[in-house]
């Protein structure tokens, strides 16, 4: 229940950070929120010999709205989608509040889950279903990477031990467009992993014709998944029911999941299916529901 | 408004508990919170395998981590004959591995050292050597011939631990043969874990100078453990002082003694230094004592207008590397026989075969009085087959069957004398509540519209209170309990029993019993339990029994006092004892109540101004043996709705109406009830300790032993019946269990309604998500 | 930029229930046992091993998080506030009253993890249901009561504490 030794630093600015892990290389872990790494660290099944605790770098605590995106701070913590609601990402607030427990929420970062790359991280399928891209900066580079290109598999990423995961950028919609979206996670009780996550976010045009749609699924592959081919057929055409089955059941034919004491391969497979026909028929009425006000 | 615990007359108020004021301000006493000058601390070393041979240990590296004081192995204890320890159920238990390791996370060395980070530590660096063999996972591959045999130590070279049967085999068979109808159906409960909210620990302080052992330790049975303890170490008992302090749960996991406690004892008997071992999560999951893991089979006979005949049950134990199960010596499968239930069954038969696999020691009476809760499933669910069979609603065919009112004092084939019961009255209740009519019209409404909908029912019987010594005992001391008063000059009480509340609001409850027989407020009587060097010899508190027997034993010294109180309040009265009554409150000379005094004011002539040749004080203890068991009883009803695409299951309601006699304190009953409902939620939904086919532990933790939250906690609706028991003092029963026993059985009952219209009779618990959709996709009920 | 070595303590300081304190810590020391073990506050709890329980609960800068996944070197220059001081001049917090008259509490173990969230609940927000209070706590695991009796307890606290000002 306690980690082993390690060397503990906590730097302010990224130009330390830089020069701590030129020092120590891959012996050396970020600490964020500690929500995940902790935990491993306790059980022993990590044990880095350097802590690097990122929690002074200040300027990751912020979100800035430019160039039609969000850039989301690597310190944002979940807590902190939890208690808003942009209304033109509604995806991070539907999926905040089903991460993990509040109290965890309270501490986790939005990069830590990431960069964790956990298959059922509900972050990871929330911002491939938004396009995002994250900010990756090295002492000596900056790279921006697409979230689609960032997963490789469990637990790893395209980070390189030396760098750093700065930003979440999130593409913004048009500012009067309407953005419709869910995320809905099979748990066994509040603060477990999801047997199945699933997001869904669509941008509907007044004509109801889909401008944009993402869908993220978690816990069904090796990593969490864009299900592309789901998300191609529905841009440019309307929510008609048939459809949006068409594309629930294109979605949980790219879904890979395993069979484990969460349920079979079968099962998951399913809920991908529900769970993307619920999304998609919730955001249809939504848009109804708007289209009727304005009306 | 719940009351101040000055409140006079006591007895069945709401009074507010004694011991919350410490615990909500974070000044409750537990085990971990105790430090002692110069403590060491202790981790253990366990086995990555199921079922291993141990070729070497080698501990030299872990001595080389700074602050390691010793490293204890099974070779070491074995040289102190202390490598096995006996269990209360009469075999034997590794202390630490010798030559062989039969479970995963199994106790294979113990660390002691200055701080809990270098005894982790150096843990991590002992290196034992194992050669991995076949692991026995499941109990009936166990019984076969080609199971390797696990314990090499016995003589008995198969992994078969008892047979255990009762009532009349071939009368069962016969009258089974001659039934109209006849239902079968095979039950499960899985193994599941008490898990407390605090894990099991112990400080052991053996003090050099005075040969005495200061033992500190999480325990449901402090005086057991004192008399156990003195067996294995054999220390005198009277130089072993157990102290069981603030307690953060027990439910049956703080009865058995654990390794960890034996090793500290022994480190710190040999360092001569306190040494504390607090175990993790995942050790209190993983290696202490589980509960159930019961494979069932059950049969039942009935006209065909729905009058049972005959019950006949085979059952197949799963009780892990060594049988601890904590039950009293004569019963195996503890009080299993419970089994025939609320129902009058003619003859009954029941058995249990106990098997040894590659698991943790067990099992426990988890909130339940010995397989009580595996009985009452058992009953409950098969009640509800022969319910579909005979095309009857559930509770038009308990109500057939209910032991009725007049059949009191009951003897059931299975060899039980029922106290008391209106099992009619309590049901209604229940229905009433619900409107159980309006509900199944409800539910014909809502199936027309495709929705699965389904009621379930429980009217279960519970048999706690062990016990009589004429048959009950733990490793041969009879299962009594005992209470001691004594009044202070000023008319303030203490109270001392052989209990040990862990929970439970003994320091209110008991007060108020006391209080009440002696016209005193809850507020003057002080509780004490769990100290061994003060309190009087008792069995503990776990199987619901502190109010059936500490409770029994607690009125009764009460009574005591109260008679010799009566001697001296005649002398303060100038009358003779005779004209002496008790109005509840006051003591006055008959006939003339102007003349009267308080318990304060014979307490204070007690030490001051006695009757001549009267022996000074005002004091008593009671050993209270009861005369039988006590037979507490509900009617629960769930109401559920399942998600057809998911399988995820809704309980909508659940009303639960529980009779368990004479009410101390309704808040407390309560309480009692919600808590344990929960805990029933979780074994029937989402609770259970599976294994992989190489023996690893699937849910060793809180990440997988899945405990249910604020969320998904159904809301819980409680009412009550009361119908005292003819025998105990004050015609209390015991409650704390009732609502494990008998909730698994009506939510599963309720899931399976909602599916019955489609041939569905039988799930097997955790009833996942996933398991539901697995059935309705069978019944191509997916599609909405 | 602190600098350490591995096993080497640093002095970490600390505003705990107000008080002023500081100890030293390996930087491996979790903060719910500087907290038990270095500072000697009790109260809080540890229930697992894998932050699955929160009886470690307590308010960091008041914000309620688990104690035992986070570090103590963390929270040096922060502020803490834990079960212990939640009375003020001998008064009890409403809270703490409203889980004594209402039985929220059994054996007492998750009671101060419990406590704590529900203050940081309670500041933060003005109106609570049943369902708020339920999806607050869902961190908090209990197993004695079921949690009726600890959201009854956490409602009524706070309409004492409306009526109070
Ligand atoms: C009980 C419990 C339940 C949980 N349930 C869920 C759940 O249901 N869904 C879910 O999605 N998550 C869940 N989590 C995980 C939680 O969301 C974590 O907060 C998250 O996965 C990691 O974020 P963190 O900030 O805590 O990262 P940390 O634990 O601090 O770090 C995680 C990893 O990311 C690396 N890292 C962190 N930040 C950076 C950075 N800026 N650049 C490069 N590398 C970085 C670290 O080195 C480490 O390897 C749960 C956690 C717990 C304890
Ligand atoms: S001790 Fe369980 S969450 Fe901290
Ligand atoms: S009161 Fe015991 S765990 Fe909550």
């Amino acid at each position: 229940m306690f980690p082993n030794p390690f060397q503990y630093y906590a730097p302010q600015s990224l130009d330390e950070i830089f020069q701590i892990l030129d020092k120590y290389g891959d012996e050396a872990k970020i600490l964020a929120g500690g929500q995940s790494l902790l935990p491993m660290m306790k059980l022993r099944l990590a044990a880095p010999s350097v802590l690097i605790d990122v929690n002074g770098i200040s300027q990751w605590a912020n979100v800035n709205a430019q160039d039609q995106s969000l850039q989301i701070g690597a310190l944002m913590r979940h807590r902190d989608w939890e208690h808003a609601l942009d209304s033109r990402v509604p995806l991070l607030h539907s999926t905040a509040v089903h991460i993990a427990d509040p109290l965890v929420r309270n501490r986790g970062t939005m990069a830590g889950s990431l960069a964790h790359a956990d298959p059922a991280a509900d972050w990871g399928a929330a911002l491939l279903a938004l396009k995002a891209s994250v900010a990756i900066q090295s002492a000596h580079r900056l790279r921006e990477v697409p979230l689609r290109e960032f997963f490789v598999d469990t637990f790893t990423t395209v980070l390189e031990p030396q760098e750093l995961l700065t930003e979440i950028r999130i593409p913004l919609p048009q500012n009067d467009a309407f953005v419709g979206a869910r995320y809905f996670k099979l748990e066994r009780k509040v603060g477990d992993f999801a047997v199945v996550g699933v997001a869904v976010t669509v941008v509907l045009n007044p004509e109801g014709v889909v401008t944009d749609a993402g869908i993220g699924l978690a816990a069904v592959g090796a990593t969490p998944l864009a299900a592309v081919n789901a998300e191609s057929l529905l841009r440019g055409q309307r929510l008609t029911l048939d459809l949006v089955q068409e594309a629930a059941s294109e979605a949980a034919k790219e879904s890979d999941p395993i069979t484990d004491r969460r349920g079979s391969e079968d099962y998951k497979r399913a809920m991908v299916n529900v769970f993307v026909k619920r999304g998609l028929t919730a955001v249809h009425k939504d848009w109804q529901l708007q289209m009727d006000i304005s009306a | 408004m719940n009351l101040d615990a000055t409140e006079t007359q006591p007895l069945g108020k709401a009074i507010k508990r004694k011991e919350d004021p410490r615990f909500i301000r974070g000044q409750g006493r537990y085990l971990d919170d105790i430090v002692l000058p110069k403590m060491l601390y202790m981790a253990m070393v366990r086995s990555p395998y199921a079922h291993a041979r141990i070729k070497s240990i080698r501990v030299e590296d872990a001595y080389l981590v700074e602050g390691v004081k010793a490293v204890l192995t099974g070779e070491d204890l074995a040289s102190m004959n202390l490598a096995w320890m006996p269990t209360l159920a009469g075999d034997q238990q590794m202390v630490l591995a010798t030559g062989k390791v039969l479970l995963q996370y199994q106790e294979v060395a113990a660390i002691v050292a200055e701080t809990r980070e270098s005894a982790e530590d150096a843990a991590s660096k002992v290196q034992v050597e194992y050669e991995p063999l076949t692991p026995v996972m499941d109990p009936f591959f166990a019984l076969s011939a080609e199971a390797p045999v696990l314990r090499e130590d016995r003589e008995q070279k198969n992994n078969h631990i008892f047979h255990w049967e009762v009532g009349d085999h071939e009368e069962t068979d016969a009258a089974l043969a001659a039934s109209a109808i006849v239902v079968k159906e095979q039950i499960r409960m899985p193994r599941v874990h008490p898990a407390p909210l605090e894990p099991c620990g112990c400080v052991a302080d053996y003090q050099k100078s005075t040969g005495k052992l200061i033992w500190y330790v999480t325990s449901q049975a402090p005086h057991a453990h004192r008399t156990v303890l003195s067996m294995v170490s054999g220390l005198p008992e009277h130089m072993i002082h157990v102290i069981s302090p603030d307690i953060g749960g027990g439910f049956g996991n703080k009865v058995p003694v654990y390794p960890g406690y034996v090793c500290a004892v022994v480190m710190s008997m040999q360092l001569g230094r306190p040494v504390k071992w607090v175990e993790t999560r995942t050790e209190n999951v993983a290696t202490t004592n589980f509960a159930r893991d019961y494979h069932m089979t059950a049969e039942i006979g009935a006209t065909e207008d729905g009058r049972v005949t005959a019950l006949k049950v085979s059952t197949i134990a799963d009780h892990g590397a060594f049988d601890a199960a904590a039950d009293p010596s004569k019963f195996p499968a503890g009080l299993f026989s419970i089994v025939t239930g609320s129902y009058r069954f003619p003859v009954a038969f029941a058995e249990v075969d106990g098997v040894y696999t590659n698991k943790a020691p067990g099992g426990v009476a988890y909130r339940c009085s010995f397989r009580v809760t595996e009985a009452s499933f058992l009953i409950e669910r098969v009640m509800n087959t022969l319910a579909y069979r005979l095309n009857l609603d559930p509770v038009e065919l308990r109500r057939r069957n209910f032991i009725g009112v007049d059949d009191f004092p009951y003897q059931s084939p299975l060899g039980w004398t029922y106290d008391s019961g209106d099992y009619e009255k309590t049901l209604n209740t229940a229905l009433d509540m619900i409107d159980y009519r309006g509900l199944r019209s409800e539910q014909q409404k809502r199936r027309e519209q495709g929705e699965l909908v389904g009621i379930g029912v429980s009217t279960f019987t519970e048999i706690v209170g062990a016990g009589p010594s004429h048959t009950f005992d733990i490793l041969g001391i009879k299962m009594f309990d005992s209470c001691e008063i004594r009044i202070h000059p000023t008319g303030k009480a203490i109270a001392r029993l052989g209990a040990r509340h862990q929970g439970q609001g003994h320091e209110t409850t008991f007060a108020q019993l006391i209080a009440q027989e002696l016209g005193l407020s809850a507020a003057d009587v002080l509780i004490e339990e769990g100290d061994t060097d003060t309190a009087p010899y008792g069995l503990g508190t776990y199987a619901s029994r502190s109010t059936p027997t500490a409770g029994g034993a607690a009125a009764l010294a009460a009574r005591r006092v109260r008679n010799k109180a009566q001697q001296i309040a005649a002398h303060l009265l100038e009358v003779s004892p005779e004209d002496v009554q008790w109005d509840g409150s006051r003591f006055s000379a008959k006939g003339l109540s102007s003349r009267n005094v308080s318990m304060a004011d014979v307490a204070l002539a007690a030490y001051t101004n006695l009757p001549k040749g009267m022996e000074p004080g005002l004091e008593a203890t009671y050993y209270y043996d009861p005369p039988n068991l006590t037979f507490p009883n509900g009617a629960y009803i769930a109401v559920v709705s399942i998600d057809r695409e998911t399988g995820q299951v809704h309980v909508e309601r659940f009303v639960a109406v529980d009779d368990c006699g004479t009410v101390i304190n309704p808040m407390v009953v309560d309480g009692q009830i919600h808590g344990g409902l929960t805990e029933g939620f979780g074994i029937a939904f989402m609770q259970e300790i599976a294994f992989d086919a190489d023996g690893n532990n699937l849910a060793p933790n809180f990440m997988d032993y899945l405990v249910p939250t604020a969320v998904e906690t159904p809301r819980w609706e409680t009412g009550r019946t009361v119908t005292p028991s003819p025998h105990h003092p004050i015609g209390a029963k015991g409650v704390g269990e009732s609502p494990n026993v008998g909730s698994p059985a009506a939510f599963v009952n309720a899931v399976v309604d909602a599916l019955s219209p489609y041939g569905v009779t039988n799930l097997e618990i955790p009833l996942f998500p996933w398991k539901i959709w697995e059935v309705l996709k069978q019944h191509g009920l997916t599609e909405s | 930029m602190e600098q350490t070595v591995a096993n080497d303590r640093i002095m970490v300081h600390v505003t705990i229930n107000g008080e002023s304190r500081q100890a030293l810590a390996e930087p491996r020391t979790l903060l719910a046992y500087f907290i038990r073990d270095t500072l000697g506050l009790t109260g809080t709890h540890v229930g697992c091993d894998t932050t699955s329980c929160g009886a470690c609960t307590v308010l960091l800068d008041g914000i309620p998080v688990k104690s035992c996944t986070i570090l103590a070197v963390q929270a040096a220059g922060h502020e803490i506030e834990t079960v212990e001081g939640l009375e003020h001049n001998g008064q009890l917090h409403p809270l703490q009253q409203a889980f004594w008259d209402n039985h929220g509490l059994q054996c007492g173990f998750c009671t101060p993890g419990m406590l704590m969230t529900t203050t940081a609940l309670l500041r933060s927000q003005d109106d609570v249901n049943d369902d708020d209070v339920r999806r607050a706590i869902s961190g908090n695991l209990c197993r004695c009561t079921g949690y009726v009796n600890i959201v009854k307890a956490v409602l009524e606290a706070k309409s004492r504490m409306r009526e109070g000002g």
